[in-house]
C-alpha cells in the first residue's frame, strides 16, 4: 500500500474549481447565494429611505437623487431581480425538503426555470414602473 | 474554509508535450496532471497526442496505452475496468466520474483535459490521498446494529423493505459525488459529504438495522449533516446515476420527523 504517513503537508492539492465544468444547479445555488447577500444590502437600502423619510423633506429629496442615479438604478434593478430569484428558489428549496425533484434533469430544468421568471419578472417589474413615471 | 485558488505549492505548470508517431491519422491530445513527489516542485500538465487507431473507446483505454506504449511513468489507479471497483475515478473534462465507463469521445472540447479528483492531497499524479474520506465512511458504523438476540437462520427482510435500499447499496465508494462537492471542498473535515451520508441513509432505513436514533444522534451537528445546501453535483456526476442530494435530504426529512 502506498505510504501516506509523511502527512499531507507538502503534497499539492489537486484542482477544483479550475477545472470545474459547471452545471446550471451549481450556477443557481451560488447565484442564490450572491442575491441572498444582496438582499441584506436591500435591507439596509430599504432602512436608509425610511431614515430619509423620518428625517425631512431635504434629505429624501437627496435620498431618492442618489437612488435616482444611473448607479442607483442599477442596484435596484439588481434588488429587483434578487427578490424574484429569490422567491423562486425559496419554492424549489421547499419541494426540495419534501424530498422531491432532485432527478438532475428535473433539477437543471428547475434552475433554469427559477432565473427565466427572476428576470422575466425583474423586466415586467421596471416596465410598469417605467410606464407609471417612475424614472 | 473557503479558498478559490490553489496554494502556491499545488498551482499547475506547463509539462511536456508527447507528438504523435508520424503517419498517424486520427489524433487526439491528452492533457493530463502530473505530480512526482521523488522530484518535487509544481505539479504540472503534459499533454500527449495519441493514435487513437491503436486504443479502445474508453478514458481508461487511452490512459493505459498512454501508460504502456508513450509514457510508463503515468501513475493512476484502475482494477475491474467495469464500473463495479470505483478505482479508477478522476476529473475528466471537468467532471468527476470513472476513466473505465467513460467514452473519450464524449469528453468536450479539443484536448481530453484529465486531473486527479478535486481539492484532495495528491499522492502522484491521478492518484489522491483518500484517508479523510475513508475514514469518515468508518465513523458512520456501515454495518447492522441490533440488539434483539441473533436469529437462528437469518435476519429478515420483506421484499418491500428491500426495495427501499436500491438506489443506495449500488454505491462503490468512488468518491466521485464527495469531491465534486464545493461544500466538501471548503469544509471536508468536518461535514461527511455526500457518498458518506448516502450510506449513512442507506442503514438509517434498513428495516432490520436496531439503532436509527442513534445513527440521528450522530449526524445531528452544524456540520456533519447540513452543510449540504442542494448544489446538486453529487448527484449530477455520479457514475452510477445515484442521488446523494435526495439521500440527504431524505435523513433531513427523518431529523424533523423525530422530533415533530
Amino acid at each position: 500500500m502506498t505510504d501516506t504517513s509523511r502527512g499531507p503537508l507538502e503534497r499539492p492539492m489537486s484542482p477544483h474549481l479550475q477545472v470545474w465544468r459547471w452545471h446550471i444547479t451549481m450556477a443557481c445555488s451560488i447565484l442564490h447565494r450572491g442575491c441572498v447577500i444582496g438582499l441584506y444590502v436591500g435591507a439596509v437600502i430599504l432602512a436608509g429611505w425610511a431614515a430619509a423619510v423620518a428625517a425631512g423633506p431635504e434629505a429624501y429629496a437627496g435620498y431618492l437623487s442618489i437612488l435616482g442615479s444611473p448607479i442607483g438604478k442599477l442596484v435596484l434593478l439588481g434588488e429587483t431581480f434578487a427578490v424574484f430569484f429569490n422567491i423562486a428558489y425559496a419554492i424549489r428549496q421547499t419541494f426540495w425538503d419534501a424530498g422531491k425533484g432532485f432527478a438532475p434533469r428535473i433539477a437543471d430544468m428547475t434552475g433554469a426555470m427559477a432565473i427565466a421568471f427572476a428576470v422575466v419578472a425583474t423586466i415586467v417589474t421596471w416596465v410598469i414602473a417605467g410606464a407609471n413615471g417612475a424614472f | 474554509m473557503v479558498e478559490l485558488a490553489l496554494p502556491k505549492n499545488s498551482q499547475v505548470k506547463s509539462g511536456k508535450h508527447w507528438p504523435a508517431p508520424a503517419g498517424a491519422k486520427k489524433v487526439k491530445t491528452f492533457k493530463i496532471y502530473r505530480y512526482d513527489p521523488e522530484a518535487g516542485g509544481n505539479p504540472r500538465w503534459d499533454t500527449y497526442d495519441v493514435d487513437m487507431d491503436a486504443v479502445g473507446p474508453m478514458v481508461l483505454d487511452a490512459l493505459l496505452y498512454i501508460k504502456n506504449s508513450i509514457d510508463p511513468t503515468l501513475a493512476f489507479r484502475r482494477s475491474c475496468r467495469e464500473g463495479v471497483c470505483g478505482s479508477c475515478s478522476m476529473n475528466i473534462g471537468g467532471r468527476n466520474t470513472l476513466a473505465c465507463t467513460h467514452g473519450w469521445a464524449e469528453v468536450p472540447g479539443k484536448a481530453v483535459q484529465i486531473s486527479p479528483l478535486p481539492h484532495l492531497p495528491v499522492v502522484k499524479d491521478l492518484i489522491p490521498d483518500l484517508t479523510l474520506f475513508y475514514a469518515q465512511y468508518a465513523s458512520i458504523e456501515p454495518w447492522l446494529h441490533t440488539d434483539t438476540p441473533e436469529p437462528q437462520t437469518e435476519w429478515k427482510q420483506s421484499p418491500e423493505d428491500r426495495e427501499k435500499l436500491d438506489g443506495l447499496y449500488e454505491c462503490i465508494l468512488c468518491a466521485c459525488c464527495s469531491t465534486s462537492c464545493p461544500s466538501y471542498w471548503w469544509n471536508g473535515d468536518k461535514y461527511l459529504g455526500p457518498a458518506v451520508l448516502l450510506h449513512a441513509y442507506r442503514w438509517l432505513i434498513d428495516s432490520r438495522d436496531e439503532a436509527t436514533g442513534d445513527r440521528l444522534d450522530a449526524l445531528e451537528d452544524p456540520f456533519k449533516l447540513y452543510r449540504c445546501h442542494t448544489i446538486m453535483n453529487c448527484a449530477q456526476v455520479c457514475p452510477k446515476g445515484l442521488n446523494p442530494a435526495k439521500a440527504i435530504a431524505e435523513i433531513k426529512k427523518m431529523m424533523v420527523e423525530r422530533v415533530v
